[in-house]
C-alpha cells in the first residue's frame, strides 16, 4: 500500500504517455542490437560535441506540492538558470502531466535542445514519460536526464527546507553537468519468454491466470493451500453483486481447467528466483510424496499472496468472550447457516457491530480497510432478510461505504438497522452481564453524547486486513514493503502493478486492502502490464554498455578476467593487441571499469567524465 | 519529571557533512527511495549517485569527491544480492581498499568511506548508517582530522 501524500493527479495523461519500454535493469541475457530502422526513430546519430555548446532544457517540478512544500523550486530555477548550457529553465506543477510535457516539447523545437534535464520524483517512476518527451522532440532519448529531489530530497527533508533547497540545487547542477557529456545512443532488444508465473490461487490470482492465457502467455499457477479459492472460496454471497464465492471460484477453477496453458501448482511455493526481467529462471517446490523442486522459465512474475484478517487481542473490546464474534467469523456463521440466525443453538434476537476493530489506530495499525464498512452493511441486510425482528446496532466512528456502497448503507437502515456513532478516543465496552449475556455500553455522539448501554446476543468486531507475513518470499523477490508491511507498487495510479523489481508486478489485497472486485481489477492489470512486454517477444533494454578506447588500452587482460560474461576479448588492431568489448555480450555492470589500470573503458552513460562532473555539480549549492 | 532551573544553552547548528553516496539502481536506489516515501530523515548533506553495480565504481572518483569537498563517501553497496556478479562484495572491497590506500598518501583519514549492503527495502538501514555517518563525520571534524 502506497504512501503517498498527494495524487499527482494526471494519471491518465501520463500514463497514457508510457509503453512498454522500461527503466534501467539489472542482468541483461540475449542481447542485440536494436532492429534496423531504431536510429531513425531516436532522433540525432550521436556525435560527440562540445559541452560547452550544448543546449540544455531544465525543469523543476513541483510536483502538486509534494517537492514545492519543501523546496523552494524558484530558487532552484534561479541558480541554474544562468549555468553554462543551460537554455531554458523552468519550474512547472507536474512536469508528467500533458501540458508539461507539451511545453517541454514546444521548447525543444523552438530553442533547438539538444540536452533535457527534469528533477522530479524517481526516474525509477517517470523515466519512460520524459524519454518519450525527448523522442517525440526528434531528441535522443539518451540526452535526457533525470534527478529525483522527491523520494531522495523533500520527502526526506520534510524538517528542513533550506537544506533540502541548497540539496536540490546541487542535485541539479549536478545532473547538468552529466547532461552536458551525454551521448546519443540507441536501445538494446532482449528476447523475453512468453509465461508468466502467479504466486496466490485466489481470486486475483485466478482471473489474472485466465486472461493470460486467453491473451496468448503460458501461465504457473502456485498456490500454497491444497485448494485454490483463498478467501473467497469460503464466502456466500458478496457484495455489491450478491455473487457466491464458492460457486464464483467453483467456476474459476473450471475456467482454468479447460485452459491448457495453465499449469497449476497446488500445495506448493515457489522457492528459488535467478535470471532477470524476461527470463527468470523459479523453483516450484511442491509437496508430493517425497517432495520435488521443479525448474521453470517465465517473463513476468505476478504476486497475488492476498491478506489476513486481523485478530484482536485477547480483551480487545471483548475479544474472547462467548458471543463475540470477528467480521470473517460472522461471515462464515451466516454463509454456512440457513433461516433465522442461530448461534450455539439458541436464536440470535440481537446483535452489536464494532467498527474499526484494529483499524484507524495510532499507535498500530493505522489504516482503513475500506471494504469493511460495505462489507457489513451487507450481511446486516442478509440478516434481515432472514429474519427482520433481529436488532442490528452498528457502533461506528466514520461510515466508508464509499461509491454505490452507500445504497448498501441506505439499505441497511431501510431495514431496520441503527447507527450509533461513538468518539474515536471512546471506543465502546463489551462485557458480560449478570444473566451470562452480553452488554455493549457505547456514547452516542448524535444523541447529545448519551452512554447507552445495549444488551445482545452477539458482537461482531469489524475487523479490517492487515498485511500475511512471508519473508522467505519477500527476501526472494526483493519485494518492496510499505511502513504497514503491505507490498509497494511504484505508484498507486500511474504504475500501480508494477514494483521496483522489473517484471515482478504485485495485484490484489497484498497490495492493501481491497474488495475483491477491485482485486480482481488488479489482477487484470498485472495481466495487461505483463502482456504488453511479453507478447511482443522482445523488450527494449538501456545501451549503456562498456567501451574501450582502444587509443588508451595497452591490453594487460586485466578486464577479460573481470567479465564473467566472456564480453571482453583481445583484438589485434594496426599491429597492436587491445580490448574488444561485445556490446551483445556486455550486461552493463562496468565491473570492468575500475580493474583498467589505463582508465581506458568507460560504461555509457556512467563515463568518467560525467562521474567527475556529477561529483563537482552535486557540491554546487549555493542559490544565486 | 525534574523542572528546568537552569536556562537552556542554545547551540549553533553545525553545518551538516557532504557525504556523497553511490548506489545502484536496482538495488540499493529503490531502498533510499523508500526512505523517502517513508519520510524518513537524514542530513541534506548526503547527495546520490546511482550506478548500474557496485564494482563499477572508480577509486578515483571516491578519492575526487573527497579532495573537492565531501566530507565523507558510502557505498550503497549490492552485497550478495548483485544480479550481474556473485563476487560484488568481493570487488567492492578491494575497490574501497584501493580508495582509502589513495586517501592516505593524500593525508586523508580512510574512515572518510564506509561501506554498508542496502537493498531495495533497507529504508531505516539506510537513514540509520546516514545519520551515524554524519555523526561520525561531525566527530572527525570537530578533532581537526583532515
Amino acid at each position: 500500500m502506497s504512501e503517498h501524500r498527494q495524487d499527482p493527479a494526471l494519471a491518465p495523461a501520463s500514463a497514457g504517455r508510457g509503453g512498454a519500454e522500461d527503466a534501467p535493469r539489472a542482468q541483461l541475457d540475449g542481447r542485440e542490437q536494436a532492429p534496423g530502422g531504431a536510429s531513425e526513430r531516436m532522433g540525432r546519430p550521436s556525435e560527440s560535441r562540445d559541452p560547452k555548446a550544448r543546449r540544455i532544457g531544465v525543469y523543476v517540478c513541483h510536483c502538486g506540492g509534494n517537492i514545492s512544500d519543501y523546496v523552494d523550486v524558484q530558487a532552484v530555477v534561479d541558480a541554474v538558470k544562468d549555468e553554462q548550457s543551460v537554455v531554458v529553465a523552468k519550474h512547472m506543477m507536474f512536469a508528467c502531466s500533458d501540458a508539461g510535457q507539451q511545453e517541454m516539447e514546444d521548447d525543444i523545437a523552438a530553442s533547438d535542445l539538444d540536452g533535457l534535464v527534469v528533477a522530479s520524483c524517481s526516474p525509477k517512476l517517470h523515466v519512460v514519460t520524459f524519454r518519450g518527451v525527448a523522442k517525440r522532440s526528434g531528441m535522443n532519448p539518451y540526452e535526457y536526464n533525470q534527478t529525483n529531489i522527491r523520494e531522495q530530497c523533500s520527502w526526506t527533508h520534510t524538517d528542513d527546507r533550506d537544506g533540502a533547497t541548497h540539496k536540490a540545487i546541487a542535485l541539479v547542477r549536478g545532473v547538468i553537468g552529466r547532461t552536458r557529456l551525454s551521448e546519443a545512443l540507441e536501445p538494446l532488444v532482449v528476447e523475453t519468454t512468453q509465461k508468466a508465473l502467479i504466486i496466490g490461487g485466489g481470486v486475483t490470482g485466478l482471473r489474472a491466470a485466465i486472461g493470460m492465457a486467453d491473451i496468448g502467455l503460458g501461465v504457473f499457477l502456485v498456490e500454497r493451500e491444497p485448494e485454490l479459492g483463498g478467501w473467497v472460496g469460503k464466502f456466500g454471497p458478496m457484495f455489491p453483486h450478491e455473487r457466491d464465492g464458492r460457486e464464483l471460484i467453483a467456476q474459476m477453477v473450471a475456467d482454468v481447467k479447460k485452459r491448457p496453458s495453465i499449469k497449476v501448482f497446488t500445495g506448493a511455493e515457489v522457492v528459488t528466483k535467478g535470471g532477470s526481467f524476461g527470463n527468470y529462471q523459479i523453483g516450484i517446490r511442491v509437496s508430493n510424496d517425497p517432495p520435488e523442486t521443479i525448474s521453470v522459465e517465465v517473463g513476468s512474475i505476478v504476486v497475488a499472496t492476498g491478506f489476513d484478517a486481523y485478530q484482536p487481542a485477547e480483551g480487545e473490546l471483548g475479544a474472547g468472550l462467548p458471543g463475540v464474534l470477528s467480521l470473517p467469523e460472522f461471515k462464515e456463521l451466516v454463509d454456512g447457516s440457513k433461516g433465522p440466525l442461530r448461534y450455539n443453538g439458541r436464536p440470535v434476537r440481537s446483535l452489536a457491530y464494532i467498527y474499526c476493530v484494529g483499524s484507524r489506530q495510532p499507535d498500530g495499525n493505522e489504516w482503513c480497510s475500506r471494504y469493511c464498512c460495505s462489507a457489513t452493511a451487507h450481511i446486516s441486510i442478509k440478516v434481515s432478510e432472514r429474519d427482520p425482528k433481529v436488532r442490528q446496532y452498528h457502533l461506528y466512528r466514520d461510515i466508508r461505504t464509499y461509491g454505490n456502497f452507500e445504497l448498501l448503507y441506505t439499505e441497511a437502515r431501510k431495514q431496520g438497522a441503527v447507527y450509533v456513532k461513538f468518539p474515536d478516543d471512546a471506543p465502546p465496552v463489551v462485557a458480560m452481564d449478570k444473566g451470562g449475556g452480553l452488554a455493549v455500553t457505547v456514547r452516542d455522539l448524535l444523541s447529545g453524547d448519551e452512554e447507552l448501554e445495549i444488551p445482545v446476543d452477539l458482537v461482531v468486531q469489524v475487523t479490517g486486513m492487515v498485511a500475511r507475513k512471508n519473508d522467505a518470499m519477500v527476501g526472494m523477490l526483493k519485494l518492496p514493503l510499505g511502513r504497514d508491511g503491505f507490498f509497494n507498487e511504484i505508484h498507486p495510479k500511474l504504475r500501480p502493478v508494477e514494483t521496483m523489481v522489473d517484471g515482478v508486478l504485485i495485484a490484489g489485497a497484498c497490495q492493501g486492502p481491497k474488495s475483491s472486485a477491485e482485486s480482481v481489477a488488479s489482477g487484470l492489470a498485472a495481466v495487461t502490464q505483463s502482456a504488453s512486454v511479453l507478447k511482443k517477444g522482445v523488450a527494449e533494454l538501456d545501451p549503456l554498455v562498456a567501451t574501450v578506447d582502444i587509443d588508451r588500452c595497452t591490453w594487460c587482460g586485466k578486464c577479460e578476467n573481470a567479465c564473467p560474461y566472456g564480453a571482453i576479448e583481445k583484438l589485434s588492431l594496426n599491429g597492436r593487441e587491445v580490448a574488444s568489448i561485445s556490446e551483445a555480450g556486455c550486461k552493463g555492470c562496468g565491473g570492468c571499469v575500475p580493474m583498467c589500470p589505463e582508465n581506458a573503458i568507460d560504461l555509457r552513460g556512467y563515463t568518467d567524465l560525467q562521474i567527475t562532473a556529477m561529483i563537482d555539480g552535486l557540491l554546487e549549492e549555493a542559490i544565486a | 519529571m525534574t523542572a528546568l532551573t537552569a536556562p537552556v544553552e542554545e547551540k549553533t547548528p553545525v553545518p551538516a557533512p557532504r557525504i556523497l553516496v553511490f548506489s545502484t539502481n536496482n538495488i540499493s536506489d529503490p531502498g533510499i527511495d523508500l526512505a523517502g516515501s517513508a519520510h524518513l530523515h537524514y542530513s541534506p548533506g548526503v547527495r546520490v549517485i546511482s550506478m548500474p553495480c557496485t564494482s563499477g565504481i572508480r577509486p578515483s572518483w571516491i578519492l575526487h569527491a573527497i579532495k573537492q569537498g565531501f566530507e565523507g563517501v558510502f557505498i550503497a553497496s549490492d552485497g550478495d544480492e548483485c544480479a550481474y556478479l556473485p563476487d560484488c562484495a568481493k570487488r567492492a572491497s578491494r575497490i574501497i581498499a584501493e580508495a582509502q590506500t589513495m586517501l592516505k598518501a593524500e593525508g586523508l583519514l580512510p574512515q572518510r568511506i564506509k561501506m554498508a549492503a542496502i537493498c531495495s527495502v533497507c529504508a531505516e538501514n539506510f537513514a540509520k548508517h546516514m545519520n551515524q555517518f554524519s555523526e561520525a563525520l561531525i566527530t572527525l571534524r570537530t578533532a581537526g582530522a583532515k
